[in-house]
């Protein structure tokens, strides 16, 4: 069996995928319970008899999670059913305190959608959508012993804070005729699902933290010969590979997929129908549990809790919150705002977009918006090793900053004093400024002052000035910076030198 | 409507993990079928027009609001595990059994 590549793959097959992908909610309790759903803390201190699966335990759906579940569906085009159920899945895994996951199975709340993915080149595609379905999300497993991973570990340890967090699973139809841009759509089609959920504020859609997870099905089928329709041509067997958990991964895990099958294919032996573990070391993947069959997980409706029947009204209502689609809303702003390509791709990477969409409302330039948040803020938030998001301030007080800045309250420099204090915590930008007392003096008898001081202390500069060296002044100037500590209104102050000189401005 | 067999019953033991002798198995797919056929008699009275039921009572939407609730302390959530290390449950190995 010789290795192929991706490419040669694509040659000899025509690959069908589909895409299963995770959302964790960022609701403030779990799905059935009221125990915080927060990331980080000790383990097991967010459990309660619910989520442990105690005995006697009630579950209770959580109203906001139905929401999001809701309106994630009606942004992926989905229908949303009169009512649909719970369902129990069966299976056993340490991280499953219940043995069962209460997940939806044959009513599921959001169904047939479809979503247009944006490529690199513009080329819009449309994946079909097959389901959303609510579910409860697993604890963690923690190996050891033996390497750390899985296999090979003594024992494993079980932390349940993670279980019982509200998951939406987005599941496509299965997508054909991409041949070998196979690996491009899935990537931007998860892509595309994460700025949603962003766009929607249901979600931190933070990839390398697992919020969105990606389970990523491919086989290979013959292509057709002359005269026969590939839509004729059966599916072949496909894998199922797990937690591909970034963009980059879910490329990579199409390319090793894609090359592996058909090496096998092309060597006469069979595709196994299997999950495959994704490694993002060695950008490959290996074979996990053969995959059950559905009626496996004996699912049945889950009797400790009610159907979920959302009124009309209300759906109406949640399609009214719907934001945007992403990549419309990105080739919108880029127009309007005049920003270049390369512009616009540093801010949708440094996910800026939103955040300077929001200064830009709340009154600022868009140029002075982008300067602000890729600039200084991008600094103090890689110095931070946080998000930009995750900064404690607010567009609307970036737009107040530069409200003083163009109004000549303060420079830039003063500006950046004034920002430091609000990221501190000590107030507005304005009163920032007010109780730091960094306000641009204009005031002549200050500046004069200043300028006599300083010029008395570079007793030779004024005869420079009228032998015509006009930059003389320069060293005054940069003197009067000094001693008013940068508040100093730089242009009055060279006025004030040349007047003292005798010389027109 | 066919009973259901003693494969099947064989099956679902160990999908359930439960250890079945074949005496077991003789004598439990017997009284299984009976119960299982005894239920199936539903599906004769029910007409095309009454939809399947899995709530009896015709109730809907009990939601909660989104507000957190105290959770269990670490000790309290460990007090019943059978082995407990680093505030975590201690469990067996897990792929050792997976076939």
């Amino acid at each position: 069996m010789s290795a192929m590549t991706y490419e040669q793959a694509m040659e000899e097959f025509d690959p069908v995928f589909g895409i299963e992908v995770h959302v964790e909610l960022n609701t403030r309790t779990k799905m059935f319970c009221g125990c915080a759903n927060e990331f980080g803390a000790e383990p097991n201190t967010q459990v309660c008899p619910v989520c442990l699966g105690l005995p006697g335990a009630m579950p209770v759906t959580n109203q906001k999670a139905v929401e999001s579940a809701i309106r994630l569906g009606l942004a992926l085009g989905c229908s949303i059913r009169e009512s649909s159920r719970f369902a129990r899945k069966n299976y056993f895994y340490p991280d499953l305190s219940k043995d069962y996951q209460i997940s939806q199975y044959d009513e599921p709340t959001c169904y047939e959608g479809s979503l247009d993915v944006v490529l690199d080149d513009g080329t819009v595609v449309t994946v079909a959508i097959e389901r959303a379905h609510m579910e409860e999300d697993a604890g963690k497993n923690t190996h050891v012993g033996g390497s750390g991973g899985i296999q090979g570990a003594d024992y494993s340890l079980v932390d349940y804070n993670r279980g019982g967090v509200p998951l939406v699973e987005i599941v496509t139809k299965p997508i054909t005729g991409m041949g070998d841009r196979t690996a491009e759509v899935a990537r931007a089609y998860v892509a595309t699902i994460r700025d949603i959920v962003r766009a929607l504020g249901i979600s931190d859609g933070r990839m390398e933290q697992g919020s969105v997870r990606a389970d990523v099905n491919l086989s290979l089928r013959p292509k057709a010969v002359a005269g026969e329709s590939q839509d004729d041509v059966p599916f072949g067997k496909r894998s199922e590979t797990k937690n591909v958990n970034s963009l980059r991964a879910i490329e990579r895990a199409v390319h090793f997929e894609a090359a592996r099958q058909a090496s096998l294919l092309l060597a006469g032996q069979p595709v196994v129908q299997e999950t495959r573990h994704w490694h993002e070391d060695t950008s490959s993947t290996t074979p996990g549990r053969s995959k059950e069959e559905a009626e496996d997980y004996r699912y049945f409706p889950e009797p400790d809790l009610l159907p979920v029947q959302p009124s009309r009204e209300w759906v109406e209502e949640l399609r009214g919150t719907i934001p945007e689609h992403p990549a419309k809303m990105r080739a919108r702003l880029r127009e309007e705002w005049g920003f270049s390509d390369l512009e616009m791709r540093d801010v949708v990477a440094a996910d800026a977009l939103v955040l300077i969409a929001d200064t830009v409302a709340a009154g600022t330039t868009p140029q002075a918006a982008r300067k602000w948040w890729m600039g200084e803020l991008s600094r103090v938030a890689n110095d931070r090793e946080v998000a930009l998001t995750a900064l404690p301030l607010t567009p609307a007080a970036i737009a107040e900053l530069q409200g003083l800045v163009d109004s000549g309250r303060i420079n830039d420099k003063l500006a950046r004093q004034a920002l430091e204090g609000v990221l501190a915590g000590e107030g507005s930008p304005a009163e920032v400024v007010a109780s730091r007392g960094l306000e641009v003096v204009s005031d002549d008898s200050a500046l004069e002052k200043a300028v006599d001081e300083a010029l008395a202390a570079q007793p030779d500069v004024l005869a420079k000035i009228q032998d015509g060296k006009v930059q003389a002044a320069g060293a005054i100037v940069g003197a009067v910076m000094k001693a008013t500590r940068g508040q100093a209104d730089a242009g009055r102050v060279r006025e004030i030198i040349l007047q003292r000189a005798g010389v027109e401005a | 409507m066919s009973s259901l067999e003693r494969s099947d019953v064989a099956r679902l033991a160990a999908l359930a993990r439960i250890d079945m002798t074949d005496a077991d198995l003789d004598r439990l797919s017997g009284q299984l079928a009976v119960i299982v056929d005894a239920v199936a008699k539903v599906a004769e009275v029910a007409g095309e027009d009454v939809p399947a039921t899995s709530h009896p009572i015709p109730m809907a939407n009990i939601h909660r609001e989104d507000v957190v609730r105290p959770s269990l302390a670490q000790d309290d959530a460990l007090a019943a595990a059978p082995d407990a290390e680093e505030g975590r449950f201690r469990v067996p190995q897990i792929l050792g059994e997976e076939a």
